[in-house]
């Protein structure tokens, strides 16, 4: 259910009105709300919100190469429209990215896919996420292990031309999952498989987990409202 | 006599590019023996193997598995008593979680719900890994992966399990503990394997199978002796392992 929530709550920050500061404050103590419980460190916190770095860099650009009535601060000459956009994106690029991460620490890889089921996502995709999550380990193995052999031949690629070796480790890489993905296709089929996944139990979520997930959702929402009906 | 658990009568085939695996194989298991299957390596073990549940199916001859015909219809019926570990547990292990694993193959025969849990729990107590249930298969070691893939094949409740290399990249200890869990549990065994001390410490009786054809098959004691038999199947013994002294 934490599922849930939180793609409402991404949703109900995106719809929020930029100039409505106060509540995105409100969504942010959400979020810090979220992390306490889960016991989340803040710098646990920090690091993983570097990958939203790129698109800050953009929103950046934005009040310096944006249209319109121009603010003068300090030597610079910034575009209004420019800056709202830019903090736009940097408030619900942070908040969206946190509200992802608290739940991705808090959650076991199975619990997620549970979740995507318990909201009727179809059986195909998590299937596929649940192969993607299994499988990602045993295939950067192989890799690590053929660039240890590779490297354990005197293999030290300084310009382009001998990264050819680097094409072939990926095709014989890709040749080998192949494989590998019949192999588990046989290994399936020896167990009865016919065509179409096993239901998971549909334990429906518990009650308490559900007004849980309303509540943080519908508090998000709320404010969103609020912002729109008071600009 | 009893309704032999496996029964092959004849069985050829040949992979599409020509090459011939099986060239006329009669086989028959009964209820409660412990075969070891042997050979070289491209005699065609895992092209048996693969007969036994119908993933491939005889040009010629026939298979039966107590007693019902390996044919399309009764792929289900069949998959569910036959019961084949694989090589690699990377293969077999293909589930976010080692449970769900375990319940794949009794939810495809339909099992739900406590039963369906009931199932999982015993086939991993089985192989003492009842602890790891809601473990990652790639967060376990190799030879507990390769325990949890045998738990897999026993949540079927299969009337034969068969391994495929059962002892390969174990490391001592793993092999060891292996073959105590396998050596209690009350099940018909079909074990292809190389490693022949351990095909005579787990098996009672031994198939010489090589270049499609089954060319020895008798009490694993007597094969194993057989010196001009071994050499002419490119079978050894390890050095200073003496069957007889065992």
């Amino acid at each position: 259910m934490k599922l849930a929530a939180t793609l409402l709550f991404v949703g109900a920050v995106v719809a929020t009105p930029r100039e409505a500061f106060w509540v995105f404050a409100g969504h942010a103590a959400i979020v810090g709300t979220a992390a306490t419980i889960g016991r989340i460190p803040f710098r646990f916190l920090a690091r993983r919100l570097v990958i939203e770095i790129p698109f800050l860099l953009f929103a950046i650009l934005l009040p310096l190469v944006g249209r319109g009535e121009r603010i003068d601060v300090w030597f610079l000459s910034l575009s209004r429209e420019g800056l709202w956009g830019a903090w736009n994106i940097l408030a619900k690029a942070t908040l969206g990215a946190a509200a992802s991460i608290v739940l991705a620490a808090t959650t076991q890889v199975g619990d997620l896919l549970l979740g995507f089921d318990r909201l009727k996502v179809p059986r195909a995709f998590t299937a596929i996420m649940g192969f993607m999550v299994r499988y990602l380990d045993v295939i950067i193995g192989n890799l690590d292990r053929m660039r240890v052999a590779l490297r354990s031949r005197g293999y030290a690629p300084r310009w382009i031309g001998e990264a050819r070796a680097l094409g072939a480790t990926a095709g014989s890489l890709f040749i080998r999952s192949y494989e590998r993905g019949e192999r588990v296709y046989l290994a399936m089929l020896s167990r009865g498989y016919a065509g179409s996944m096993p239901d998971p139990d549909h334990t429906a979520a518990p009650a308490a987990e559900w007004i849980g997930a309303a509540l943080v959702a519908g508090l998000a929402a709320g404010l969103a409202a609020i912002g729109w009906i008071l600009r | 006599m009893s309704v032999p658990t496996v029964e092959m009568n004849g069985v050829a085939f040949r992979y599409p590019d020509g090459r011939r695996a099986l060239d006329g194989v009669d086989l028959h298991v009964h209820p409660g023996e412990r075969v070891a299957l042997l050979g070289p390596n491209g005699a065609g073990k895992t092209t048996l193997v693969l007969h036994l549940n119908g993933i491939l199916l005889p040009e010629v001859g026939e298979v039966r598995i107590d007693g019902i015909p390996v044919v399309k219809g009764n792929f289900l019926d069949v998959r569910r008593r036959v019961g084949i570990v694989f090589q690699d547990p990377d293969d077999q292990l293909f589930m976010p979680t080692v449970q769900a694993d375990v319940e794949f193959g009794p939810a495809n025969l339909g099992l739900r719900g406590e039963e369906l849990a009931a199932r999982s729990r015993s086939a991993l107590e089985a192989v003492g890994m009842g602890q790891a249930a809601g473990r990652a298969p790639h967060h376990l070691s190799f030879g507990e992966r390769r325990l949890v893939a045998i738990a897999t094949v026993l949540a079927m409740e299969p009337e034969i399990l068969v391994l495929d290399e059962p002892s390969a990249n174990l490391d001592p200890a793993g092999r060891r503990e292996l073959a105590e869990v396998l050596d209690q549990l009350a099940i018909t065994m079909l074990m292809v394997t190389h490693d022949l001390p351990y095909a005579l410490q787990l098996c009672t009786r031994a198939v010489i199978l090589n270049q499609g054809r089954i060319v020895a098959d008798g009490p694993i004691r007597e094969i194993l002796a057989d010196r001009e038999l071994m050499a002419a199947n490119r079978l050894e013994l390890p050095y200073g392992f003496d069957p007889a002294g065992w």
